[in-house]
């Protein structure tokens, strides 16, 4: 029998609304509740790390001050910080929260394909967290090998947690991935057979190309960390040699044989690589829809834009031993991946282009998601630049494990991702509360976080030129380190507690507007995708009502001329309004 | 890791490679009644055969990594081929049969034919426990001859990679296991149809892969 599309047999379907408060709101089915839940679960555990880095900075900036920091606790901070804000929080929050919310909406469909598996996938996802902060309270602690969780310190003797907390890691990781490809199906299936009529993948807003294009890399990379994980476990619990070397571990020769090290950095990185990507495609993704509504002005160079991601993550795989030029390679080998990564530089940067270029002689109305959205820019201009220096073999060599790293990697994953973290869920507020927040909070949030983050990370390159070391628990009297150095570390610190302290506003913000915020225009900000055309602000369980929407234009119809509104929505038939893109000057 | 980089660049070619043949010679900008047209739907199929889809290319690329990871770590010196114990081979058989068994009853959940659509059930599932049996007895083997995964990394090498080929096959008879309840409740068969369709392509693609990881163990 003929296939016939979900959006063609919508009437047909039986839709059962939830009736009791569990099934809508605890276990629930509905893309929108999951959202919710990964999103707090996300941030939940965010500030959780959060608070771990201001302790980390506590002891950088006033050494040896704080009797609860020692150098086994203070591994700890950085390995929890670490994972926990890439994985747990941006990971989670951009597929799971964004990624659940926008692409039905966005896509026009009622509820993602695979409902049940959907509600499935934020449990386990829950079940990874409680695993994972559990490793805080068990006898030794987490585990204190950094992010990376490299062997064989990882589970040696001399490193926090190698008793339970580094068992714990691995099986929260194990079951994250679990949650993850479960998430994942639904993203891609979702994105490829549930559209509405007439949603064209071309007329996708570039929110859902981002999210979609980060699942097929989660989906394809995450098993190289599940291996990875698993061998380790072995190694650690039934002493298999897959990494372990033939080693002598506190005097006494250890029972394994010849492991290899280098080969989980390997397949570590083969995920790492792809999952920096991870992070920041859903970013790039909704950076554009902010800069397109919020400037009036359809998004430069859409097809660039759509290529350019698709280039991205195709590429991401092929320059992971850009994280391991100190290993001892083959410099041939480093000279190919340093080839690779300068190439992946090009869709990044066009895309950077043609964000700028979206901005000029654009309408721009600076509203508190506009002002992230620039500040992303900046922030991830200033990241992605110093990126190119580390992507070098020979610049990587004298500034690898310095602070220049991780100022590198905190502008591009940690500042402008979060940066449209924030944008999205200003721009997004009333949508999915129907209330307004606070303006003036907003932009104090804005600029007090922007300057903020800048005053900790760009010092902290001169510190990475010092040569300065990174995962160090004190710098000691060295000689090569100046008293300065000391005092910029002192600097950065009270900037981070500032910066750390200001997202109390942002908390606050939201809790009040949800209290007390003006009731939302059902679009306030004139945005022509889908998901503000919703029959009801919020959106009720299965979106759309009596009717699912049909499209008849792309998602980036601002100012077109000889339309009197400055936007038009997607699903306006083009005999109503015209469809076309803005040439020449604005006259708006 | 070279053995991995082909699966993948395989596998990106191929969606990347579909996914820029639907957005070339495309102009979104302008009207087109014929993208007002479009069914919202990339393929002419349903929803779970694209996810079962998209599962076996995590799958691939779980199973192309564990084999790249076999692949280097041989050439570290404490390495000492195994012999692979011959229930194996029967294992392998077993497996065979399991696959031709499902698909013969993908043919009768098609044409509605209840009594033939349970026995082949019933039997596909039988022969796929036997199989994982037949697996538990190798590691029994090997055990009692001092083959243990802590003394030599192809020992644990063939624990590890039959576990996970294991763990896949159990996955796929929970979903058997539901079907069964089904039809053995009296459901007919095109309630169950599609999930026994994609249980075959399942059942098929873990059959390749064992052929696959057999086939190293045995070679290397």
């Amino acid at each position: 029998m003929a296939y016939v599309a979900i959006a063609d047999r919508d009437h047909e379907i039986a839709h059962h609304d939830p009736q009791t408060f569990i099934r809508k709101y605890i276990w629930s089915q509905d893309h929108k509740v999951i959202a919710v839940q990964y999103g707090l679960t996300a941030i939940f555990v965010g500030v959780v790390a959060l608070c771990l880095s201001v302790m980390m900075r506590l002891q950088l900036g006033f050494p040896n001050e704080f009797s609860f920091i020692n150098p086994e606790s203070y591994y700890q901070f950085v390995t929890m910080h670490g994972m926990i804000m890439v994985i747990y929080l941006l990971t989670a929050l951009f597929l799971g929260g964004f990624g659940n919310y926008l692409i039905p909406l966005m896509c026009g469909s009622r509820d993602m394909v695979f409902p049940y598996m959907n509600m499935l996938s934020y449990w386990v996802y829950l079940l990874s967290v409680i695993i994972l902060l559990a490793s805080f309270f068990v006898p030794g602690g987490s585990t204190g090998a950094g992010w990376t969780l490299y062997p064989p310190q990882a589970i040696a003797p001399g490193t926090a947690g190698v008793e339970w907390g580094i068992v714990l890691m691995l099986v929260s990781l194990a079951v994250f991935i679990v949650a993850f490809t479960m998430g994942g199906l639904n993203y891609v299936t979702t994105v490829l057979q549930a559209r509405c009529r007439g949603m064209t993948l071309m007329r996708l807003p570039l929110s859902v190309w981002g999210i979609f294009m980060a699942t097929i890399l989660g989906l394809l990379a995450f098993p190289a960390l599940l291996v990875s994980a698993i061998m380790m476990l072995l190694d650690k619990t039934i002493y298999t040699s897959f990494f372990m070397p033939d080693m002598v571990s506190a005097g006494e020769q250890t029972v394994y044989t010849n492991g290899s090290p280098i080969l989980f950095q390997h397949l570590f990185w083969f995920f790492g690589h792809p999952e920096v990507y991870i992070v920041a495609l859903p970013a790039f993704g909704i950076v554009s829809d902010l800069l397109a509504t919020h400037a009036r002005k359809n998004i430069f160079g859409y097809r660039m834009m759509v290529w350019a991601i698709l280039a991205i993550g195709g590429l991401s795989f092929i320059v992971w031993a850009h994280h391991m030029y100190v290993s001892g390679m083959n410099p041939y080998f480093g000279f190919f991946f340093a080839t690779t990564t300068l190439i992946i530089a090009v869709p990044t940067a066009i895309k950077v282009y043609n964000w700028v270029l979206t901005l000029w002689q654009g309408n721009i109305h600076l509203r508190v998601p506009m002002l992230f959205a620039i500040g992303f820019i900046f922030t991830f201009i200033h990241g992605g630049l110093t990126g190119i220096f580390l992507g070098n073999v020979v610049v990587d060599l004298p500034l690898s494990d310095t602070y220049f790293v991780v100022a590198h990697f905190h502008m591009v994953m940690g500042v402008s991702p979060i940066l449209v973290v924030f944008g999205a869920i200003y721009h997004w507020f009333p949508k999915i509360t129907g209330k307004m927040y606070n303006e003036r909070l907003g932009r104090w949030h804005f600029w007090l976080t922007f300057l903020g983050t800048y005053s900790i990370y760009l010092p902290m390159h001169y510190l990475g030129f010092l040569g300065v070391p990174r995962r160090y628990f004190a710098m000691g009297d060295t000689e090569f380190m100046p008293a300065s150095a000391q005092a910029l570390n002192e600097s950065i610190t009270i900037s981070a507690i500032i910066v750390a302290l200001t997202q109390l506003i942002f908390f606050y913000n939201v809790v009040t507007s949800l209290a007390r915020g003006k009731k939302a225009d059902p679009n306030p900000w004139g945005a022509t995708t889908l998901e503000w055309q919703t029959p009801d602000t919020p959106p009720k369980h299965g979106n759309w009502g009596h009717e699912l929407p049909e499209v008849h234009r792309w998602a980036y119809d601002y100012s077109v001329p000889g339309h009197p509104e400055d936007f038009i929505p997607q699903n306006v038939p083009a005999e109503v309004a015209p469809v076309g893109r803005r040439h020449g000057v604005t006259h708006a | 890791m070279t053995f991995t980089l082909l699966i993948l660049a395989v596998l990106m070619a191929v969606v990347v490679g579909w996914l820029l043949r639907q957005t070339l010679n495309t102009a979104p900008w302008q009207p087109r009644a014929a993208d007002d047209a479009a069914s919202g739907s990339a393929f002419d199929t349903g929803p779970r055969v694209l996810g079962l889809a998209a599962f076996l290319a995590v799958v691939t690329s779980l199973f192309a990594l564990f084999i790249s990871a076999y692949l280097m770590r041989r050439h570290m010196h404490d390495w000492a081929d195994l012999p692979e114990p011959d229930i194996l081979w029967v294992n392998t058989v077993l497996l065979v049969f399991a696959s031709l068994v499902y698909h013969r009853s993908r043919g009768a959940a098609i044409r509605g034919e209840a009594a033939t659509l349970k026995i082949g059930l019933a039997l596909a599932g039988l022969l796929t426990f036997l199989f994982l049996a037949g697996q538990l007895i190798a590691w029994r083997e090997l055990h009692d001859t001092g083959h243990y995964a802590s003394r030599n990394p192809a020992n644990a090498f063939f624990y590890l990679l039959t576990a996970v080929h294991g763990l896949h096959l159990a996955g796929g008879l929970w979903v058997w296991a539901r079907s069964v309840v089904k039809i053995m409740s009296g459901a007919e068969p095109e309630a169950i149809r599609t999930s026994v369709q994609l249980c075959t392509v399942y059942w098929h693609y873990l059959l390749l892969v064992w052929l696959v990881l057999f086939a190293l163990l045995l070679y290397t």
